[in-house]
């Protein structure tokens, strides 16, 4: 019986698993592994939008985008959001976890509030910082000019001055991020086992001591992997930018993703384009080699 | 263990302050939203207070009656329940094989997927945007459904797998000796378990799909196909003319539901989350 037969292939494990982790693979490699490839192959060409195809122009792409001035003030401004938005994320989330980890009254609503910039859509949130930080209305602006802490016929452009601009970009990151950071070291804290804090009783450590020399060490590699995953996520988004100041005033605040959409959807040049989002690729190339060693220490300890 | 009053005071003086900032732009998004136009664009008024004609609820009309909100909701809804369906679909027996069946590569795999996770949309939206322009999908709620599984299963996968470790292997090896297949057992002890887990995994890749921006933006520029997290910014913004206090209503309302969920499911997601291979 040709069904019979099919049943005992699948109980034998050697098929049951392939079965199963097939079609997980499958959609992977169409939908992650083929059109990354097909980015590849894009950006050595000089393909627009009317065609998958074009003539192969080697690197060409790579070194037009390299000279142009916006795809320089866009490379790095990528880097300096990604690093200042996670200094601040790193640095707020430590305190934040170490006391939200705690049995405290009113815990459900603080962590709600928490919780909030995380679980809301980022493009929704951000319009909502386009309120904040408007030209004319901003509550921000009303304050400090309550406060007479600026000029109250000159306010602050928040969005409308490059500097300012990139400050509020930075902001609104490092808000979004820092729920999540929080929530990974707070599992981190939380896998710290309870021998630990016995052993560093017996030997009389508390305070910041344990602090410093017990715990901060046992948080680092979860800490870590909280970097990594903002690093990815401020490097790659493209939301906040578009929202907030499109790269303008005059392509000052450009970001690569902000970058390769203009230029590869709005100006139609899919091979530039696509070279530009690939500058990004050796980024999550090193992140993904950290995150992987880190991966494997923790497992060890 | 419940604290001291002191260290009860100590913890609200520092969470409070975090939790004002972070919580601040709803609050405002709630008293924008609330606000009469006179009210809101009059520069002498308190923002803080309510002015002439407000609180109102005018806004919250406006954006149900004569936008299409309702419409990229309903739209946004549907990608994510079919994205999730489909996720799970590939995500349940792929977890819980790489969880349970394989050895040493099944977990290189499993580390591999979840890698696989932060390829971003950034580096494959133009190849995907040209795919889906030649399939003829431009346009179509079922572009989105096509590719949001791309993230959607390395995340659903990893997040699985932790779930199915933590269920005790002997629990499974009494029914597999009592005769049950292998399937059989998946179907009948280990998923029912597990559904708390599975759960979990629904509302963070249903949150995931909400989320998403730079494919509904690229692929999508008909009114009618839109989603939340594009329809907003590109047709209630025209030109010049804001409509704030829809704008903020519209903004507030998907969040106030995502952020309960998660609140009520933040540990198991952390569970699953370190779960899969970081410990």
């Amino acid at each position: 019986m040709p069904r019979r037969r099919r049943r005992d292939l699948l109980e034998e494990r050697r098929f049951l698993a392939p079965a199963l982790i097939a079609p997980a693979v499958l959609f992977v490699g169409l939908l992650v592994g083929a059109p990354l490839i097909l980015s590849v192959y894009l950006s050595l060409t000089n393909a627009t939008a009317g065609s998958l195809t074009g003539d192969f122009v080697g690197f060409d792409n790579y070194a037009s985008q390299w000279s142009d001035p916006n795809f320089r003030t866009a490379f790095k401004n990528t880097i300096v959001f990604t690093l200042a938005a996670n200094a601040i994320v790193v640095l707020g989330a430590s305190v934040l976890a170490h006391f939200l980890i705690r049995e405290f009254r009113g815990k459900w609503l603080m962590r709600f509030l928490v919780l909030l910039p995380w679980a809301a859509p980022v493009a929704l949130s951000t319009i909502g910082f386009l309120w904040i930080f408007d030209s004319l209305f901003s509550v921000v602006n009303w304050t400090l000019k309550e406060l007479s802490l600026v000029d109250q016929f000159n306010p602050p452009q928040w969005l409308g001055e490059p500097n300012k601009a990139l400050a509020a970009i930075t902001t609104v990151h490092a808000w979004r991020l820092l729920p999540f950071a929080t929530v990974i070291m707070i599992a981190g804290l939380a896998s710290i086992p309870k021998e630990v804090d016995d052993a560093a009783k017996v030997d009389g450590v508390t305070g910041l001591k344990k602090l410093w020399f017990v715990t901060l060490p046992l948080q680092l590699p979860i800490a870590t992997i909280a970097v990594l995953f903002g690093i990815v996520f401020t490097a790659t988004d493209m939301a906040v930018v578009y929202i907030l100041t499109r790269g303008g005033p005059f392509n000052s605040t450009q970001m690569l993703p902000m970058w390769a959409f203009q230029t590869g959807i709005q100006g139609g040049s899919l091979g530039e384009g696509a070279a530009v989002a690939l500058f990004l690729l050796p980024v999550l190339a090193i992140v993904t080699v950290l995150m992987l060693l880190f991966a494997r220490r923790v497992e060890v300890t | 263990m419940p604290l001291r009053r002191r260290d009860n005071l100590l913890t609200w003086l520092v969470v409070g302050p975090f939790a004002i900032v972070l919580a601040f732009p709803f609050y405002w998004m709630l008293q924008t939203s609330l606000k009469s136009e006179l009210d809101l664009y009059n520069t002498e008024n308190n923002p803080f207070g309510f002015g002439e004609g407000s609180p109102t609820l005018d806004n919250y009309r406006f954006l149900f009656g004569e936008t299409q909100y309702a419409h990229w909701l309903l739209n946004t809804v549907l990608v994510g329940l079919v994205v999730v369906a489909i996720t799970l679909a590939v995500s349940l027996p792929a977890g819980y094989a790489l969880a349970r069946l394989s050895g040493r590569w099944g977990q290189t795999l499993g580390v591999g997927l979840f890698l696989v996770y932060l390829v971003p949309p950034t580096l494959l939206f133009l190849p995907l945007s040209r795919v889906v322009a030649e399939v003829g999908l431009q346009d179509r709620l079922a572009a989105l459904i096509l590719v949001y599984p791309g993230f959607t299963i390395p995340f659903a996968t990893w997040l699985l797998m932790g779930f199915f470790k933590s269920i005790p292997r002997e629990l499974e090896d009494a029914a597999l000796v009592d005769g049950a297949s292998r399937l059989r057992t998946l179907t009948r002890i280990v998923f029912p378990i597990s559904l708390p887990g599975i759960l979990t995994v629904v509302i963070f890749t249903f949150s995931l799909c909400v989320n998403e921006f730079i494919y509904a933006i690229a692929f999508i520029t008909s009114s009618d196909s839109k989603v939340v997290s594009t329809g907003i910014y590109t047709e209630l913004i025209r030109g010049d003319v804001f409509f704030w206090g829809a704008l903020m209503a519209a903004t507030l309302i998907p969040a106030i539901p995502l952020a309960l969920l998660y609140n009520t499911f933040l540990d198991r997601f952390i569970a699953g989350f370190t779960g899969g291979a970081f410990r």
